[in-house]
């Protein structure tokens, strides 16, 4: 699947939004689980939530689900609302599906009518359930089994189920809360994939929650990256991953160092060596005065001799530590007179031993400023 | 505008089962404590009620007795129930199942019914028992059962039931190796049983004690068949009497007001041993269980059990049966005495088969009407529909702490008088039952609800559903098991309930445990057997369906 850099969906700022959440809050007793979130999601865009543990991602797509009622905030369903701090539209009549968690598949009903029950309510006639339920069950390739109970499926069968019982009823927001947490690596794997081609198929907005990033990266368009119960960014995987714009995200997606600098005008200074301020990207620099950078371990290159600098910019260092995973080593080394320790991504064929003296490459414009 | 279109249709139901509850429990309770403060005719606030209820000797004796009597029932029932326990949980003792089919066989007798077993036995004069001690020569009559000893160890038998589903169950969670270890340290398996197995089963027997002692001094019906000829005082005989002519209803509030606060002190003592973790250390399944080696003590400890069991099922059943298959059940075994006329009885008589009818329909309504509040008011609390959740809970299990007969005299003074005029109706039956045994109900449906996830139900509302579509599509087929579990466990104890009916019956609708009684009175030992064991039949039979449907523990477990 080929991943957009940046969404053209998201492009269409002048057109209605599918999901609006506007300054979202939600406490529990005395604990805020979602503290003043903003969230604009448009038709037929895929938004995941990524996050930690206890973030309040769960929280957020419960609130949008109207579950759980925003303690200040509002949220719109294609420009009308559908729930403040005041009131708020009963789940059931918001058209949209969930799958859940535990997939919530019901145990007293076959197959055929756990996906049949949202057809039922829409008050279909018979001939029309039955095709469209056959119709969905041959997408999840499942059809052979419309006449069994779901304690006779596997978890993988059980969360295809989940997915066609929610599609069948084309809703206007899909919502997902970590459903393939369940699953082991290889299908959870199968099924991301899975997921974003049905998202294709039917043309669906979709909510995505999970705290795994790789699943958020293969399956999003967007990802809001949520910490504390706040959004720190949302951009597409690939800007959120080479321009993040937070400590926490620059950590919590991928790898990173972070290196701390003082910019003088001129120069930035770090613990052992400058660099010019001129060959920086600018915009998020600031003059003068302290600041944090990100740096990806893929972006720093390591010699045994003294490189030509180039636009990059080169520093004497020693080899620290190193780690040999397999498909890459994995180098801790130090600047030459520096406190400062990095870590280094490097592929099998680069051999250095501990104790080296060796010379860092580092490229300014991956070198990005974070708060 | 969007507020009214949000209502939810279903919060009607809630606000009803709010009130209903309030209807149930708090109009009966509130009624009989204001008025155990209130001047029989001026309605003036006094304490004149409770001097007088306890300054007469003879009340105050049926106080002390009372405690006595629970006092006694728990220490019996302790002897019999925690070596019963131990030995079927932890021994290689032969026999285990027969000894927990009769433990089961005890803990559904009614206690009246096994305690005129007990009065053919051991009457002083004619009682079996006396008579076989007399015919070889023994001085005097050997066991009395009119007397305080014989009360206690009657009501013990069919009571110790409850301490034994409890140190059964704490036993079976004791995970072996604490024992191995004291073991491997040099201790004798003598030593071990009192030094570690009972201090950690401790608290499970002090639990089970609590739920004894506080059932005895509730106890209605062993006490007026074996009490009030043996002209000892109790507290709920007691508090019969007051309702005699001249019927003095704010009397006998205040002299039940103590009883209350006994119960509502002991029930907070339980939840403080049963809610104290890091004392028992009962974790998880006790995996690689060794059975005790009990070696010559096999038999001599089958013995014990043995016996217990005959003292319990076996003999008064056999006394009972003989009974219910005589003329007259002094002239013994002999083929002019056998008849099957006291049978024909029951169901020859209009008035028996009406009084048969009215108990199994009311016991049945009983449990829809118990079952359906309490699974409304369970799914408003799980699902924190309301603040108050906590409050609703509490009004469910309030009446666990109100005796039955006390239960039944707030209702009295409640719904007897105009304007509702409920007295002489089946409904102030039904609707006294339900309160007594919401607290069940309530439990059980709550712990169904508990192990739902709720995600179930949210998949059908956010398909579409609505919340009532969501309970009746999704939460009840999967409470299926629970609800008749629960509508069971509440006909079961309904279709026997003696104190709450003794005071809210009439004529037209007396049941089986009140004719029970009536018949003890009257002396007609014969027709009553038939009466017990017809009762005692239908029970087994739906103990049997409860065990097909939900599986063996379903009646025997701690709940
Ligand atoms: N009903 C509730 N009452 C009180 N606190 C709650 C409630 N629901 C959630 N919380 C708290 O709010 C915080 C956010 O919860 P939430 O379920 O949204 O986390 P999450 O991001 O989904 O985490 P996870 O990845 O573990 O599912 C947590 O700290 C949780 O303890
Ligand atoms: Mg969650």
């Amino acid at each position: 699947m080929n991943q957009p850099v940046t969404s053209p969906k998201a492009d269409a700022a002048s057109a209605q939004p599918r999901l609006l959440l506007d300054s979202i809050t939600c406490v529990f007793g005395t604990y805020t689980a979602v503290e003043d979130l903003h969230l604009k999601i448009m038709p037929g865009e895929f938004i995941s939530l990524l996050g930690p543990s206890g973030c309040g991602k769960t929280t957020t797509l419960r609130m949008i689900a109207g579950f759980i009622k925003p303690t200040a905030g509002t949220i719109n369903l294609d420009g009308q609302q559908i729930s403040s701090s005041v009131t708020s539209l009963p789940p059931e009549k918001r058209q949209m599906s969930m799958i859940f968690q535990s997939y919530a598949i019901w145990p007293n009903m076959t197959i055929g009518e756990n996906v049949a029950f949202g057809l039922h309510l829409r008050k279909f006639d018979k001939a029309t359930i039955a095709e469209k339920v056959k119709e969905v069950l041959d997408t999840v390739q499942l059809a052979h089994l419309i006449d069994r109970y779901p304690a006779e499926l596997s978890g993988g069968q059980q969360q295809r189920v989940a997915l066609a019982r929610a599609i069948v009823v084309r809703p206007r927001v899909l919502l997902l809360d970590e459903p393939l947490s369940n699953l082991d690596a290889n299908l959870r794997e199968e099924m991301r994939f899975e997921i974003r081609r049905l998202h294709d198929a039917f043309d669906f907005t979709t909510v995505y929650v999970t705290h795994d990033q790789s699943e958020a990266m293969v399956t999003s368009d967007r990802i809001a990256v949520m910490n504390k119960g706040r959004i720190e960014q949302i951009d597409a995987p690939y800007k959120l991953y080479t321009r993040p714009q937070t400590r926490f995200v620059a950590s919590f997606i991928g790898r990173t160092n972070l290196v701390e600098g003082t910019c003088d005008g001129a120069d930035i200074a770090f613990d052992g060596f400058t660099m010019p301020r001129g060959i920086f990207a600018q915009e998020d620099l600031p003059e003068r005065g302290a600041t944090l950078l990100s740096v990806r371990p893929q972006s720093v290159k390591i010699h045994r001799s003294e490189p030509q600098a180039g636009q990059h910019c080169v520093v004497r260092g020693e080899m620290k530590q190193r780690a040999y995973l397999g498909e890459s080593w994995d180098y801790i080394v130090a600047p030459a007179n520096s406190s400062i320790e990095l870590r280094v991504a490097a592929v099998p064929s680069e051999v250095f031993e501990v104790g080296e003296t060796i010379w860092l490459e580092l490229d300014p414009l991956q070198m990005i400023p974070v708060v | 505008m969007m507020r009214l279109r949000n209502f939810e249709l279903s919060s009607l139901v809630w606000i009803v089962a709010t009130l209903i509850l309030v209807f149930l429990v708090v109009a009966p309770n509130a009624e009989l404590l204001i008025s155990s403060f209130r001047k029989v005719d001026t309605g003036v606030f006094t304490l004149s009620n409770y001097v007088d209820a306890f300054s007469n000797e003879r009340r105050l004796a049926g106080f002390v007795n009372s405690l006595i009597y629970g006092v006694g029932v728990v220490f019996v029932s302790i002897i019999f129930a925690v070596p019963i326990s131990w030995a079927i949980a932890r021994t290689d003792m032969p026999g285990k199942g027969l000894v927990r089919a009769t433990i089961l066989g005890a803990f559904i007798t009614p206690p009246y019914l096994g305690a005129i077993g007990w009065i053919l036995l051991a009457g002083p004069n004619a009682g079996w028992i006396n008579q076989a001690w007399a015919a070889i020569g023994g001085p005097g009559t050997l066991f009395n059962v009119y007397s305080m000893q014989g009360l206690v160890l009657v009501t013990a038998l069919y009571s110790f039931p409850y301490i034994f589903v409890f140190t059964a169950d704490a036993l079976d969670r004791v995970s072996t190796e604490l024992e191995e270890a004291a073991n491997i340290l040099g201790m004798g398996p003598f030593r071990i049983i009192f030094k570690i197995t009972l201090p950690l089963v401790m608290p499970a027997i002090l639990a089970g004690s609590i739920i004894v002692f506080l059932d005895t001094v509730a106890l209605f019906g062993t006490p007026a068949v074996i009490a009030l000829p043996a002209r000892l005082n109790i507290m709920t005989l007691q508090l019969w009497q007051f309702f005699e002519f001249p019927v003095r209803a704010e009397t006998a509030a205040a002299y039940a007001v103590p009883l209350i606060l006994i119960t509502v002190a002991m029930v907070g003592v339980q939840r403080l041993v049963l809610g104290r973790k890091g004392y028992v250390s009962l974790t998880g399944k006790g995996a690689g269980r060794q059975l005790v080696p009990l070696g010559r003590w096999r038999w001599p400890m089958f013995g014990f059990c043995l016996l217990v069991c005959a003292l319990a099922v076996f003999l008064p059943f056999a006394a009972l049966a003989q009974a219910a298959f005589s003329r007259a059940w002094g002239l013994g075994f002999s083929t002019e005495n056998f008849t099957l006329n006291n049978f024909y009885l029951l169901f020859s008589e209009a008035s028996s088969r009406q009084i048969i009818y009215n108990t199994f329909t009311y016991s049945a309504a009983t449990g829809f009407v118990a079952v359906a509040l309490a699974l409304i008011v369970a799914y408003v609390v799980n699902r924190k529909l309301v603040p108050f959740g906590n409050v609703l809970t509490a009004l469910c299990m309030a009446p666990l702490v109100v005796p039955g007969i006390v239960l039944a005299i707030g209702f009295y003074a409640v719904y007897a008088p105009p304007p509702l005029a409920l007295y002489g109706t089946a409904l102030i039956l039904v609707l006294g039952y339900t309160t007594r045994f919401l607290p069940i109900a309530y439990a059980n449906c709550m712990a169904g609800l508990k192990s739902l996830n709720p995600e179930m139900e949210e998949a059908a509302r956010i398909l579409g559903g609505s919340r009532a579509v969501a309970v009746r599509k999704v939460v009840m087929p999967l409470l299926k098991k629970s609800l008749v579990g629960s509508w069971l466990l509440v006909f079961i104890p309904a279709s026997r309930e003696l104190s709450t009916a003794i005071f809210l019956v009439t004529a037209k609708t007396r049941v089986i445990s009140v004719m029970i009684l009536d018949l003890s009175e009257n002396g007609s030992f014969e027709v009553l057997a038939a009466l017990g064991f017809f009762l005692l039949g239908v029970t087994i039979l739906i103990v049997m369906v409860g065990y097909r449907l939900l599986g063996r523990d379903f009646l025997l477990r701690k709940s």
